[in-house]
Order: C-alpha cells, then structure tokens, then sequence
C-alpha cells in the first residue's frame, strides 16, 4: 500500500511539490488561527473537525489532479449543504462570535446570488450599473403579484400550495413564478438597456443610478398608477405565498408539500422553513454558478470581455456592441429577478423600503471586495458582506462594548473607552465604505480576483474612445 | 477584374476641418492597394469610414455588391471587411487563441441558451472554432504562442496577432493600417511576404496604409495618394513615383523645380 502510494508520488511530481508548499503554508497560517481560536476558549470537538476538513480539502494539491478540482468544489459543497445539521454545535468565533444562523444564511445565499448576477453585467461586460436593485424589486414584486391576494378581484390557483382555495387573488406556485419573474425581469433589462447601453463609462454609470432611484419610487408611489394599484404603496404586498411542492408530489417521492407547515426530525435536528429555505437557496446559487461559467466560458462570453477590453476593436472585429451589451443587463436581471422573487417569498413579502440605492451600491461592494468577474470570489465577497450586514456587525458591535465600553462595565471590560454602548449596526454603510476604499488601495483586484482583472487593474484597459463608434 | 470595392465622393468633415474631401476610390479583386500621402492626409480617417467607425459626410460607399455607406462596423464585418489599427489594439489580457476567437464571432452562431445548455451542435462549432483558429494562428507565424496573453507577446507578433484575428472574421478585404511600423527591416521583409502569400493563396484582397515606400512599391498592384484629403494621384508604383503632384507634396514644392 505504502510502496503504491509512493510510486504514485513519483508519477506526480507536480503534487507533491505543491502539496508541501500548501502543507508548510498551512502549518504556519493554520496553526496560529488554531492557537487564537484554542486561546479565545472556542476549543472544543468542532474545531477540530473542521481543522481537519479544511486541511484535507487545502492540503493535497487536488487542482493538479485530473478531475481534482471537482473534490474541492463538491466537499465545499458538501460542507454547506450539511450546515444547519451541525451549525449548532459550533464554536464561538473571536470577535465575530456566533457563527451565522441559517436563517441569515438564507438571506446569505440570496445576496450571493444577486452578486452573481451583477457580476455577469459588472465583472464581464465591464458595464458599470448602480441599479442593479431595479431587477431585485421587479422580481420581487412580480412574486407579490402573482403570487399574494393583492389582485383580489382575480381568483386563480395554479399549483399554489397552503392557501385555501376560495382565497382571493392570483396564486401560482412559486416554482413557476421565479421563472416568470426571471423572464420578465430579464425584459425590462433589455428595455432599460436599450436607451442606456449607448453610452459608456461614467455616463452609462450615471444612467443607470437613475433607474435604481426611479423603481423603488415607483415602488413607493405605485398604488395609484393611472388609477390601478400595483404595488401598495409604502405598505407594500403581504403576505406572500410560501413555495412548496404539494400533496401529490409529497406522497408520490417524498418532496416537503407546503414549506410552512413543514417540520421533521432528521439526524437529531429539526428540520423546518428556514432549512428547506436555505438549501433550496443553494440549489438557486448552484443554477447560477452554472450559468455563469458556461456563459464565461462562450462566444457570448469572449465577446463580453473583449467589449470590457476595448470597445472600438470588438466592433470592429464584428461584435455587435449594442445586442451583446443588452444580453449581459439581460443575463444579469435574469438572475436578479429569480433572487428578488425567492428573497420575496422567503420574507413573506415585499415592501418599496428594501430596494433603496444603497443595495444596488451594497451588491456592487460584493462584486468588488470578491473580485470583479471571478465566480468564487464574488460567492466570497458576497456572503462576507451580507453576513456582515446581518449578524456579523451586532456580533462585533456586542464584542466592543462588552470589552470597552462603560455601560455594560462587567467582569470583560478591559478599558472603558466610551460611556454609552456604540451600535455599530447603525454605521453599516460607513463601515462598507471603508472596507470599499481598503479594497481599493490595497488589493483593487479583489479578495480572489481573475488573472485577467488584476492585469486589467494593473496595467489599465485600452478603452478610451479614439473614435465615435456607433453602434 | 471586377471591383471589390467602390467609393465614390467620399467626405469626411470634422467641424470645419475637411478631413476626407470627394473622394473616388476602388479596389479591383484579389489585389493589393496601397493608400499613402503625407501625415494628416486624411488616410486612416478614409479607412475609418470604410470599415464602419465614421459615419462619412457625403458620398457612397459600395462593397461586394452591397451599399455600406454609414452601416456599423459589426454589419460591415460580416459583409467581409476586415482590418487592423495603426495603434496595435488587441485584446491585451485575452490569450493569442481568445484573440482570435473573437474575431470569428459574427461566423459562429451560438446564442446565450444555446451556450448555457452546451448542445452538441454548439459544442461542434466551438471545436472547429478552436481548431480553425489554431490554424490561422500558425498560417500568421504563432504557432506555439496561442496561450500566451497578446500583451506579453513581442512587438512584431502583437502585428501578426492582429491580422490572425482580422483573418478569422473571413474577410474578403482585409484593411491594414501601417502594419510594419516598428518593424526592423528583416520583419518588413518577412511581412511584405506574408502579404503577398495572402493576395496569391489565399486570394485576399488588400488595402493598405504605408509608409515605407520600399514595401509599397515592392507589393501593390496599385497606389493611391492622398493629401490635405484629396486625391492627387493614382496609378501603378512607377506612374505614382514620377507624378509632379505627388514629388510635391512629399519634398515640396521646390524639389520640382530644382530637377
């Protein structure tokens, strides 16, 4: 066996020369993490475990294998699928504390999905929009729309599940309205691209910041629209149907019938909503990884970056600027949509509040704390901050005050730095400012960004426009 | 032989400034044009409206059997013109293959559906894509250096880049501006040969903004000069070389006079 092993080795020299790099890099970086996390009193069973299968998925240089890089991704895969199983046996991080619900890793996986999106349109087609959250809110109200009791004169049930069927309004099964919503979505993408997408750069920029100010106004102001109410105004559309998969299926192979109502126990966890949220949200982000690279790596794909290179040359290569910008908007509300519609049903509802500019701007950070037009950077970026934004900053805020601050003056405090507890919630988009300027300074390419982007930040792109292209 | 391309009272103004002014042009089939004249004659911006990235003033502009006056460049591409930039102008963080890929677009049809479900026949066309394009790359001299990014290849490759890829939109007229500047005189040499290969096997029509006389004179079938505009001469090399108006406007009007 061992000798099998060894001669193995030699047939491979690549991986073993890059297994004890990641081997030495892993002892040092690893092994002081460990020693903080051991300190800070987090020692316990799950520590270990996870030390372990982090090591097994770093160390052996699966990327030189054939195939190899396919253990990395589905181990990963692995490892959050059987999330909520173990999420409560976990540690407590220092400083970070708590490791995220799964609730907020619902909210987590929704982000990263609508990162993912904007990446198509930001990342590849290098088309700066500052309103992506246009798509967001057309997708979820499209969810509120056929799938809620706000059209109460209309009386359609189609595969809804949990709702009586003498309610008022339109139910569709919420399976086929994330389709609808992606469709539509990805028509009024094209719509608004079309006036748009003739300009470029900072005036394109601009444009688009406009859309995101006007749909949420729409949103806002739309329960009197030449005499129809669309949206509910400020009050919004609620409740909204639940997804589910209906009595039939359930008895027939087992699948949840109403997502609700649902609650059983597997492995010693009971499983509710939240989990079926959670992995059906995965399931989402999986479709559109998929997507995403196959799109990267296409004619379409090629012709987004070399738009992003340089415009004039891609025209002139025979590149129709005009229709293969107008796919990435629509690729990108394609996904939007989709998030925008599930994140609809997953709250129960809609409401003009949540598609201010600052989402669009928080979307974008995502993009570009990951790494504009890599994949797994933006699933970083975008899960970072959205954990950020939903438990990480309390977690911090908590962990200051209890050490610094006089209000809650305990045992933990250290030095009493301020009077009054800071609520560092509250100064999120500060927060997310600075981290946006750091990005910038020091690693403008993003966390993990792709080859091409950093030369691109490095080196600068030829994209200023020589001559009056029309397009 | 027939005429490829026809322009007839071409105009370009640019605010006051006339940049292009009533030009009449052709380029006869499978033969190598030459266009030259002093500085700012007025030559890449007639280039520029051929291929589609100026839109000109006046006159009209017919290739192939079709008008072309003020399409976009994509629609002219397709119709089989393609050309290469003064300035190199690749793709500098695309790889040699990527390149010219790129430049096979409008010839390939895979739309976003069919590229996300990867259907056979899309995976077909993207393998013969591949394997045309590899071929193009070792046709232009690159063999070997189709994973390479284009901004790391050396100068004379980044020229040869760029016709590999103006090549892969299958031209029927392929447009070079100045493509041995830079050059020392070995590559002149090697890519007035090249060019010359591309008229002979594979029955290209060209047309081609120069300055160095000894491969404009050594090449083209025809010479066209243009100065502040307009034109002041056309013929074969020896006609060109012994026009007054052409000995003028590059020495001056003195120059003349003193023979």
């Amino acid at each position: 066996m061992r000798d099998r092993f060894r001669k193995w080795l030699k047939a491979h020299p690549e991986f073993e020369r890059e297994a004890r790099r990641r081997a030495k890099r892993a002892l040092i970086v690893g092994g002081i993490a460990f020693l903080i996390l051991a300190v800070t009193g987090a020692a316990s069973f799950a520590l270990i475990w996870l030390t372990a299968v982090a090591l097994a998925l770093y160390v052996p240089a699966w990327g030189t294998l054939k195939h190899g890089s396919w253990v990395v991704v589905l181990g990963v895969l692995a490892l959050v699928a059987m999330y909520p199983f173990y999420q409560a046996n976990l540690f407590q991080m220092p400083i970070f504390g708590e490791f995220p619900s799964v609730d907020t890793g619902v909210t987590m996986l929704i982000f990263i999905m609508m990162a993912l999106g904007l990446n198509i349109v930001v990342g590849y087609a290098g088309l700066l929009d500052l309103g992506y959250v246009a798509f967001y809110a057309m997708g979820a109200y499209t969810a509120a729309w056929f799938a809620s009791q706000h059209f109460s004169s209309a009386n359609l049930h189609l595969g809804s599940v949990g709702i009586n069927p003498n309610t008022p309004g339109i139910h569709i099964s919420i399976w086929i309205v994330l389709f609808i919503a992606a469709v539509f979505t990805s028509m009024v993408g094209i719509i608004i691209g079309f006036p748009t997408l003739r300009l470029r750069g900072d005036y394109l920029a601009i444009v688009t910041l406009g859309f995101g100010e006007i749909m949420p106004q729409i949103a806002r102001n739309g329960d009197h629209l030449f005499g129809k109410n669309l949206t509910n105004g400020p009050q919004g559309i609620n409740p909204i149907d639940p997804p589910g998969f209906g009595d039939n299926l359930h008895s027939a192979v087992g699948l949840p019938s109403d997502y609700l109502t649902f609650n059983k126990t597997i492995l010693g966890t009971s499983i509710s909503s939240v989990q079926l949220f959670f992995w059906t949200a995965l399931l989402l982000v999986l479709f559109t990884v998929f997507c995403s690279v196959r799109l990267r790596d296409s004619r379409l794909g090629r012709a987004w970056i070399a738009i992003r290179e340089d415009e004039t040359a891609a025209a002139a290569m025979g590149v129709p600027l005009m229709r293969t910008k107008t796919w990435a908007y629509a690729a990108g509300a394609f996904f939007g949509g989709i998030a925008g519609a599930y994140y609809a049903s997953f709250k129960s509802g809609t409401f003009p509040d949540d598609f201010f500019f600052n989402i669009s701007i928080f979307i974008l950070c995502m993009v570009i704390l990951g790494g504009m037009g890599n994949i797994w950077g933006v699933i970083l970026g975008g899960g970072f901050l959205a954990y950020l934004n939903q438990e990480g900053l309390g977690n911090i805020g908590g962990w200051l005050n209890q050490h610094f601050s006089a209000q809650s003056k305990s045992a933990d405090t250290w030095i009493t730095l301020w009077h009054s507890d800071i609520d560092v919630p509250l100064y999120q988009y500060g927060i997310f400012g600075v981290i946006l300027v750091l990005v910038m300074l020091f690693r403008p390419e993003g966390l993990i960004p792709s080859s091409r982007r950093k030369a691109e930040f490095r080196e600068g792109v030829a994209d200023e426009p020589l001559y009056d292209v029309q397009q | 032989m027939s005429d490829l391309l026809v322009a007839e009272g071409v105009e370009k103004r640019f605010g006051g400034l006339v940049a292009v002014n009533n030009v009449d042009f052709t380029i006869p089939e499978q033969s190598i044009v030459s266009l030259i004249g002093p500085n700012g004659a007025g030559k890449t911006t007639f280039f520029n409206m051929l291929t589609g990235v100026y839109k000109p003033t006046a006159g009209r502009i017919v290739f192939d059997g079709h008008d072309v006056t003020a399409k976009p460049p994509h629609v002219i591409t397709r119709r089989g013109i393609g050309r290469t930039f003064q300035n190199i102008r690749l793709f500098q963080n695309m790889t040699a293959l990527e390149n010219t890929l790129v430049g096979m677009h409008c010839r390939l049809s895979g739309g976003i559906v069919r590229s996300v479900l990867r259907t056979p026949g899309l995976k077909r066309e993207e393998r013969d894509a591949h394997k045309r394009a590899l071929e193009l790359l070792e046709f232009s001299g690159l063999r070997g250096h189709d994973d390479e990014f284009a901004r790391n290849l050396s100068y004379g490759d980044q020229r040869r880049l760029e016709v590999a890829r103006a090549l892969a939109t299958e031209p029927k007229l392929v447009l070079l501006d100045e493509p041995t500047a830079g050059m020392n005189p070995q590559e002149t040499a090697d890519f007035t040969s090249f060019v010359s290969k591309l008229r002979d096997e594979e029955k290209l029509t060209i047309l081609l903004i120069e300055h160095d006389m000894r491969v404009v004179m050594g090449i083209s079938d025809r010479v066209t000069v243009l100065d502040y505009g307009e034109k002041i001469a056309q013929g074969t090399p020896q006609e060109v070389q012994k026009d007054e108006r052409v000995i003028e406007a590059y020495l001056g009007s003195g120059a003349v006079a003193a023979e």
